[in-house]
């Protein structure tokens, strides 16, 4: 045992020893060794490396593109990966059998301490030892003759003023203090448990949905307005508040000023403006979301989680039409009309769109299209976004490639609606196909496709807002043990438990004390004791010991 | 680029005032610059010392411990450098000095010098420790000034929380109380090492002669244990405070996110480590060895996890 242990320490370390014979022998010895020190201690650590794989590979929970990209790219080793569940670490079986038998562990080795502890807080501290000198702090002193009479009476008040328990005998004081600590480890230890079960049952009653909107949609809390939902095991759909929400207008202030060199354009505010009605026959009520600033409503909350360009497209089968003015513009029927949400790919907004338009005719078609906030050029020739808001009507762009054939809609498999599969279709403008990408500015003039396919017009820009929408019943309980365990904590390693003894023996008066864990105050207290006493050192530890 | 930017007209009229000034974070770079200096005399003061002070010649170890003093301004006289640099990359920045990588290492570095000064005056066992500390505190700030070194920027959205101030403050604190503690673990794994103690090759003699100029085993452990409880106590603030802030910047409090995963796993190695503390046949070097693996962990977590691993907390603020 080491040197910072007092010999009484309390270890709940079982003897493993061998087992006895029979079933209720083997039983026993399993449950011994679960619940000793050092099964919990290897637990531990073996969660510990457990969780490493966790951020090597990407996680369905966290980074689903991540997972499907990685499937796309090593399909063999990601099927290996998969089916020993590396792509689900922290709700895999072997993840989970270690975290239970640990919480099994935690259970077996607390409820005994309980036991001990509510057993020893309710009775004396044990009587002091007969010899005090091996103690880790010792100090041997003389009293004046008066003083050594009262020495234990005196020694007893002493020691209850400072908040000991104290018992008395004939010759000697025996003192405790610290019950706290025991108290705290053991807070600290049932507030674990407390925050799994939280955790548990906060999770089997979540939910937690992502909705994009453009400016001006609105969306309705029923599963079907979801674009992605995942619910907890005991989710029930009536419980969904029926509430529903308008994005209004969504702004962002960038640092608009070029003199902060390598800052100009980052973002400082986005503000999210929504007007909500709490069922469909109350009034609207206005209120903003910002990041870190979600919307409280009963039974949820409403996080902004990113957002991006919508610019407002209108294509038609029939060519443009010029007006004597010189403007294009297009005419109707419309084969597709409306805002298309781009995903942002830099920091510029430089930004990926895709329209598809199975209603077209003659053929199908579908564009992959991007969109410039502030269009410049790179050294290569190449576009880029050089600003992310656009500065003037002018400089934001847009360019459609155009992809011609089966869009492949109606075979029923559920398609992306980010991404355009160009495998098998014609590409007939952009890239390398010679023929220039179609150019689009806000509000300009309208455009016509290639191969005389149509009319296109940009007619306005919108912005959107991803929103997640969540509850969970079950993180203010979360948070609470946490809280508690943090307090344990605090108590089990800051509050000195220590016995104190004073005794009076011929050679003089001793005084001896003993911590628990360790103590760096105990010699100092020791020699406080003795001058509060009066005593006059003879020897200390260090000269007992020699 | 910026020629590109440079070209953008004046219709960029400011409603959002940022406040960034280039030239005071230049400033506050030079007084970093003058720190490292000075930290690298102190530093080489410091092993000149343990040199003198292990010497076999009873007069060059008399010497030692004025050489000792002059280090120990030296350390000071950085130390006021340093968190001068500090403080002008906040004003600077107008906000709190923390937010990129960079900035991270200056203030945790700064914070790991101010935890050993105050410590310095009370817990005399720890004096000794300062050739680790400047070392370390030397190789961050050479890092960071010369990978991780950013311009000042302003805060992105999901930073702007007083949970910044909170949850980073704290976690920098127990990064510097863990950060001495492994020290001692090092200082106490070394005098432990049965190689040190027994090999005659060239140098050892003299490692030996430097390490018992260290306190014994027993007070090394005691010291990495108290700076570790500490640390520990401190860390599990900061997974709670982060736990509470992704609540509200990215939607549920836990996810694990790389960052949270590490932030996990190093809150568990720590546990280990008190549990190995009370575990018969694993208190002291295995203890020890897990109090080692726990700041390599936050080293790793740190460095390798903030550049490539890929998360929610991209927030390194390099490309
Ligand atoms: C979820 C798993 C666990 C965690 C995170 C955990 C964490 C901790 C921490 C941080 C301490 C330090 C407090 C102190 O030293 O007073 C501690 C102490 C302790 N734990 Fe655990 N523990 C876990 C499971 C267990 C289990 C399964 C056992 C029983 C086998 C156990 C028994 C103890 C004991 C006896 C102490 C006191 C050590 C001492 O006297 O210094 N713990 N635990």
């Amino acid at each position: 045992m080491d040197s910072s242990r007092p010999s009484d320490h309390v270890s709940n370390e079982a003897n493993v020893v061998s087992p006895e014979i029979g079933v209720v022998g083997w039983l026993r010895w399993i449950w011994r060794s679960l619940t000793s020190m050092r099964t919990a201690l290897i637990l531990l650590l073996l969660l510990a490396a457990a969780a490493i794989p966790g951020s090597v590979y990407p996680q369905r929970s966290a980074d689903p593109n991540g997972v499907t990209s990685y499937f796309q790219q090593n399909p063999e080793l990601a099927k290996f990966l998969d089916s020993i569940q590396l792509f689900d670490v922290y709700s895999s079986v072997w993840f989970s059998a270690i975290y239970i038998l640990l919480f099994v562990s935690l259970i077996g080795c607390v409820v005994p301490r309980a036991v001990v502890h509510a057993k020893a807080m309710a009775s004396n501290p044990p009587a002091t030892p007969r010899v005090l000198r091996r103690m880790p702090a010792y100090l041997l002193g003389k009293a004046k003759k008066a003083a050594r009479e009262s020495i234990v009476a005196d020694a007893a008040a002493l020691l209850k003023s400072q908040r000991y328990r104290v018992i008395v005998d004939a010759d000697s004081v025996s003192a405790e203090r610290g019950y706290l600590r025991e108290t705290g480890n053991l807070l600290f230890h049932v507030s674990l448990i407390g925050v799994l079960v939280a955790v548990g049952f906060g999770g089997a009653f979540s939910y937690s949905g992502q909705r994009l909107l453009v400016e001006g949609d609105t969306f309705v809390n029923n599963l079907a307005g979801y674009d992605s939902f995942s619910p907890g095991a005991f989710f029930n759909e009536n419980n969904l508040p029926p509430f529903s929400m308008t994005l209004d207008k969504f702004e962002i202030a960038f640092d608009n000023n070029t003199a902060h060199k390598g800052n100009t354009g980052t973002p400082i505010d986005f503000r999210a403006t929504v007007s909500t009605k709490q069922t469909p026959s109350s009034a609207p009520v206005t209120s903003v979301i910002r990041v870190n600033e979600p919307l409280e409503l009963p039974g949820t909350k409403v996080y902004l989680t990113g957002n991006g360009y919508a610019p407002v497209l209108a294509f038609s089968d029939k060519p443009c039409k010029a007006l004597p003015s010189g403007v294009r513009v297009i005419q109707g029927p419309f084969s597709y009309q409306g805002a298309v949400p781009y995903l942002p790919q830099d920091s510029n907004y430089t930004s990926l769109g895709v329209i598809k338009l199975p209603d077209a005719k003659p053929n199908q078609y579908g564009v992959l299209s991007f969109f410039y906030p502030t269009a410049g050029q790179l050294p290569t020739g190449a576009l880029t976004s050089i600003y992310p808001a656009a500065i003037s009507p002018q400089s934001s762009l847009l360019t459609l490639n155009v992809y011609e054939g089966n869009l492949g809609l109606d075979s029923g498999i559920p398609s992306n609606v980010f991404s355009l599969a160009t495998h098998g279709l014609k590409q007939l403008s952009g890239g390398k196909t010679g023929v220039p990408a179609v150019k689009l500015y806000v509000k300009g003039n309208a455009e016509n496709l290639p191969n005389n396919m149509g009319c296109v017009a940009f007619t306005d820009l919108k912005r959107f807002a991803s929103l997640d929408i969540d509850y969970n019943p079950g993180q203010g309980w979360v948070l609470l043990f946490a809280l508690l365990a943090l307090g344990g904590l605090i108590l089990s390693l800051l509050v000195p438990r220590r016995r104190v003894w004073v005794k009076r023996t011929e050679d003089g008066v001793e005084v001896a004390a003993l911590a628990r864990g360790d103590d760096p105050a105990l010699e100092r207290i020791v020699k406080e004791i003795a001058e509060e006493l009066g005593l006059k050192a003879t020897s200390s530890k260090k000269e007992a010991d020699a | 680029m910026h020629n590109l930017l440079s070209a953008l007209p004046n219709v960029l009229r400011s409603q959002e005032t940022v406040s960034l000034n280039d030239d005071l974070s230049q400033v506050s770079l030079y007084f970093i610059y003058a720190a490292m200096a000075v930290y690298t005399v102190s530093f080489l003061a410091y092993v000149w010392h343990l040199s003198q002070a292990s010497s076999t010649v009873k007069k060059v170890r008399k010497g030692a411990s004025r050489i000792e003093r002059w280090a120990f301004s030296l350390l000071i006289a950085s130390a006021v450098m340093h968190g001068t640099g500090v403080i002008l990359r906040g004003v600077a920045a107008s906000r709190v000095p923390w937010a990129n990588m960079y900035e991270f290492s200056i203030t945790g570095t700064f914070l790991v010098v101010a935890i050993y000064l105050v410590s310095w005056f009370f817990v005399r066992d720890i004096r000794i420790l300062a050739v680790f500390v400047t070392g370390f505190v030397l190789l961050v700030l050479g890092i960071a000034t010369t990978v991780f070194y950013v311009q000042v920027k302003s805060l992105m959205p999901a930073l702007q929380s007083y949970w910044l101030v909170i949850h980073v403050t704290v976690a920098i604190l127990a990064t510097g109380f863990f950060n001495i503690a492994s020290a001692a673990s090092i200082a106490y794994l070394m005098k432990g090492s049965k190689v040190v103690e027994t090999s005659k090759l060239p140098g050892f003699a003299l490692t030996r002669r430097i390490l018992a100029l260290f306190p014994d085993m027993n007070k090394l452990e005691k010291l990495a244990y108290r700076f570790n409880i500490i640390g520990f106590i401190l860390w599990t603030f900061t997974l709670i405070a982060g736990a509470i802030w992704a609540e509200r910047a990215w939607h549920r409090y836990w996810g694990w996110d790389t960052k949270e995963v590490w932030t996990f796993i190093i809150w568990t190695i720590y546990a280990g480590y008190l549990h190995a503390n009370a575990t018969r046949g694993w208190s002291g070097k295995r203890s020890a060895w897990l109090a080692v693996i726990g700041f390599c962990a936050i080293i790793f977590n740190f460095t390798i996890v903030n550049l490539f691993f890929k998360g929610l907390h991209v927030y390194s603020g390099l490309k």
